[in-house]
């Protein structure tokens, strides 16, 4: 058990490439925290930096209260899964999950003891004595967690574990990979490109890019107050999906209020409250954005003041593709300057297509970006 | 001496998840009488090749047999034995000390590949899996080496023996003979094909280089180490022209230079020295086929289902 510490840290590759730059994470003892981001962004460098498989370029890492710089892998207490899983081919299960063990000159009965309890757990024990060859995909995957295990290190490392299977076992091996932490609280970083797999396994998540030409952190927190405020249209685009539409336009003010208008249909009243706030960027580019599920169909008759409302502006919009998912709908459309809005809404058999509809805008969920496309958020 | 580009696939197989064998679709073409011919003409291609190799073999066993050197000449023009001699093969033994020429071949050929072997696998263990700077350059510089002819590096390398004081040695004959910049090219290519995340997972795991090397590196490696072994065993066994020079007394001399003895005194004795070859060839071909079934075996490792 162990809290982990990143300080500034970057790393260059061979004296030329910036792969990361600037990454301040905190991570409490016992917490699940997911890097996640594009590919490319430096997540895996990251992560073999913590590991100690990559030299640190600059800035500290420490793990619990020491310093783990210049400290070897295997001094680090901790264990990694990889994405390919890294089973050494000649040797059986029962070998592989205990080769760490036995390096370090644990007594071979209790190696097995280890061996087999994680083995039961992991519901593998028909397979100790196999080769990894001769294991599926899903079953691999599992020795791999095993060999992790066995170890009881203090911080537990994943870099993708989960992107070489089909997605129905991704899905079920990550609530097996939540059960498992919440039964040994081992303190893990775990790397995904995906961002519902940060979502849902992260107490809290780390969204990385690349955009600036090197890897940086965008925000740290956890997932919902990642996905209700983030802090800039990069991250509000990354996550949720379908991702968050974008429309660019110009802050205007009229003697109500102010407003989003991209100048070709889509006008929005931005909420008074955010009036001090916003009042410099009057006349300025900026980009309006909101969730797919921000949006509901206006009802008829719903009383409309001639300028808009507080807490809900109606749009017009033009449904051209239906996709019914069940319980609701995603209806792609075209809205003001903006080709493809994705709306998310009740499930209608006669929703209609090809003409003009209206849609409530919850104002709760929208947001105001500066220009750019790591514009910050204006608003939330 | 390409067998590199055909072990590459092999060994990276193994560790590509989900790749499946590819199976050769059924034969059910239309046209089936047109292929049958042409299957006919690739089996008949391949008896005419396959005698190429028998008929030589064939042969020598044939003078091997044949009792005096001139009938060599009768058999030559008839075709048909003289007389069946088997023993010429004892003959050898007693005209040259043959056991001799023999357990030096076999002693210089062993030791020079267990070193080379041993050597190579260090090296490129060195050159594949350790970064340092200036490796690769360090690499190519080594690798350069073979592109210089031996016999321009015949005289200094000599030279360098000579003043090492192992000319008429074994060790002159067993230490140059050690190392070797082909094994260590075909090494080091081999072991690239090894995931680097398994020294990664083995390091975490707690492992040192040395460890790395020995209980992952080289086990994986193992089709590359024999068709090492055999390379460099085949080459030393049959090395004629270093031992040539490097050698002075009668007891240090190998097999190949054992056989020229039978071309001096008395003229070729064509039957005795195609009785000693055939001797001779045993080892090598023991060996192969010893070590053939971890080759395949190897080598195989792509069929089996990742
Ligand atoms: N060994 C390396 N040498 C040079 N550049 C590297 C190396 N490994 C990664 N990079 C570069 O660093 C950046 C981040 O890579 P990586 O951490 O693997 O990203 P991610 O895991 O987020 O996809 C990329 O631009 C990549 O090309
Ligand atoms: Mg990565």
């Amino acid at each position: 058990m162990a809290h982990v510490s990143i300080k500034s840290v970057a790393k260059v590759y061979e004296g030329k490439v910036r792969a990361v730059d600037d990454v301040n994470v905190e991570i409490a003892d016992g917490e699940f925290v997911v890097l996640v981001g594009p590919s490319g962004c430096g997540k895996s460098t990251t992560l073999r930096m913590v590991a100690g498989l990559e030299a640190i370029t600059e800035g500290t890492i420490h793990i619990g209260d020491r310093l783990v710089n210049d400290v070897h892998p295997k001094d680090r207490d901790i264990a990694m899964v990889f994405q390919n899983y890294a089973l050494y081919p000649h040797m059986t299960v029962r070998k592989n999950m205990g080769f760490g063990l036995a390096l370090r000159k644990m007594p071979k009965q209790e190696i097995d003891q280890r061996v087999e309890e994680a083995a039961r757990q992991l519901g593998i024990t028909d397979m100790l004595e196999r080769k990894p060859k001769q294991l599926s995909g899903g079953q691999r995957q599992r020795v791999a967690l095993g060999r992790a295990i066995v170890r009881e290190p203090s911080v537990f490392l994943f870099d993708e574990p989960l992107s070489n299977l089909d997605a129905k076992l991704r899905v079920t091996t990550r609530t097996e990979l939540k059960k498992l932490h919440q039964r040994l609280k081992t303190t893990t970083i775990y790397v995904t490109h995906d961002q519902e797999e940060a979502m849902t396994l992260g107490d809290r998540i780390v969204v990385m890019s690349a955009g600036r030409g090197v890897g940086k952190v965008e925000q740290v927190d956890t997932p919902l107050n990642v996905y209700r405020h983030p802090k800039n249209r990069f991250v509000a685009g990354f996550l949720g999906l379908p991702p968050m539409n974008i429309v660019d336009g110009k802050l205007a003010e009229s003697d109500n209020g102010l407003w989003f208008d991209d100048e070709q249909g889509l006008r929005v009243r931005m909420e008074d409250r955010y009036r001090d706030q916003l009042i410099s960027r009057v006349g300025g580019p900026v980009a309006i954005g909101f969730r797919p599920s921000a949006m509901s169909e206006w009802g008829e008759g719903t009383y409309l003041p001639p300028d808009g409302v507080q807490n809900a502006n109606r749009i017009t919009v033009v449904p051209r593709v239906i996709e019914p998912l069940g319980d609701s709908i995603d209806v792609s459309c075209e809205c003001g300057s903006a080709k493809n809005i994705v709306a998310r809404l009740a499930a209608r058999a006669d929703f209609p297509t090809n003409q003009e509809v209206h849609l409530s805008l919850d104002m709760a969920h929208v947001h105001l970006f500066a220009p750019g496309e790591f514009g910050e958020n204006l608003i939330h | 001496m390409t067998k590199p580009a055909s072990i590459q696939p092999v060994a990276g197989a193994p560790f590509t998840p989900g790749r499946k064998p590819k199976k050769a679709a059924p034969d059910t073409s239309p046209i089936e009488a047109s292929s049958k011919l042409s299957r006919t003409l690739v089996f008949v291609g391949l008896v005419l090749l396959g005698m190429t190799f028998v008929v030589p073999f064939v042969w020598q066993v044939l003078i091997a047999l044949t009792e005096n050197p001139s009938e060599v000449d009768t058999l030559t023009r008839t075709g048909m034995p003289p007389a069946i001699e088997p023993g010429n093969f004892a003959k050898v033994f007693q005209r040259v000390d043959f056991a001799k020429y023999f357990f030096n071949s076999l002693f210089i050929a062993s030791w020079a590949t267990i070193l080379q072997v041993i050597t190579c696998s260090m090296a490129a263990y060195a050159f594949s899996r350790i970064q340092w700077p200036g490796r690769d350059k360090v690499f190519l510089l080594y690798l350069g080496t073979l592109m210089v002819p031996g016999v321009v590096l015949m005289v200094p390398n000599f030279a360098i023996v000579l003043g090492l004081g192992m000319f008429n040695d074994y060790t002159g004959l067993i230490i140059p003979a050690a190392f070797s910049a082909y094994g260590t090219f075909l090494l080091r290519q081999f072991m690239l094909t090894i995931p680097s995340s398994l020294d990664e997972a083995a390091s975490i795991d707690g492992a040192g280089h040395w460890r790395i090397f020995s209980q992952i590196i080289l086990p994986l490696a193992r089709p590359g180490l024999i068709v090492l072994a055999i390379f460099a065993f085949l080459f030393n066994y049959n090395s004629f022209f270093w031992p040539l020079i490097l050698t002075k007394d009668d007891n240090l001399r190998t097999l190949p230079l054992g056989l020229l003895q039978f071309d001096s005194t008395y003229g070729p004795e064509t039957n005795l020295i195609m009785a000693a070859s055939l001797m001779a060839m045993l080892p090598p071909i023991i060996l192969f086929i010893v070590l053939q079934k971890y080759l395949v075996k190897g080598i195989q490792l792509g069929a089996v289902k990742g």
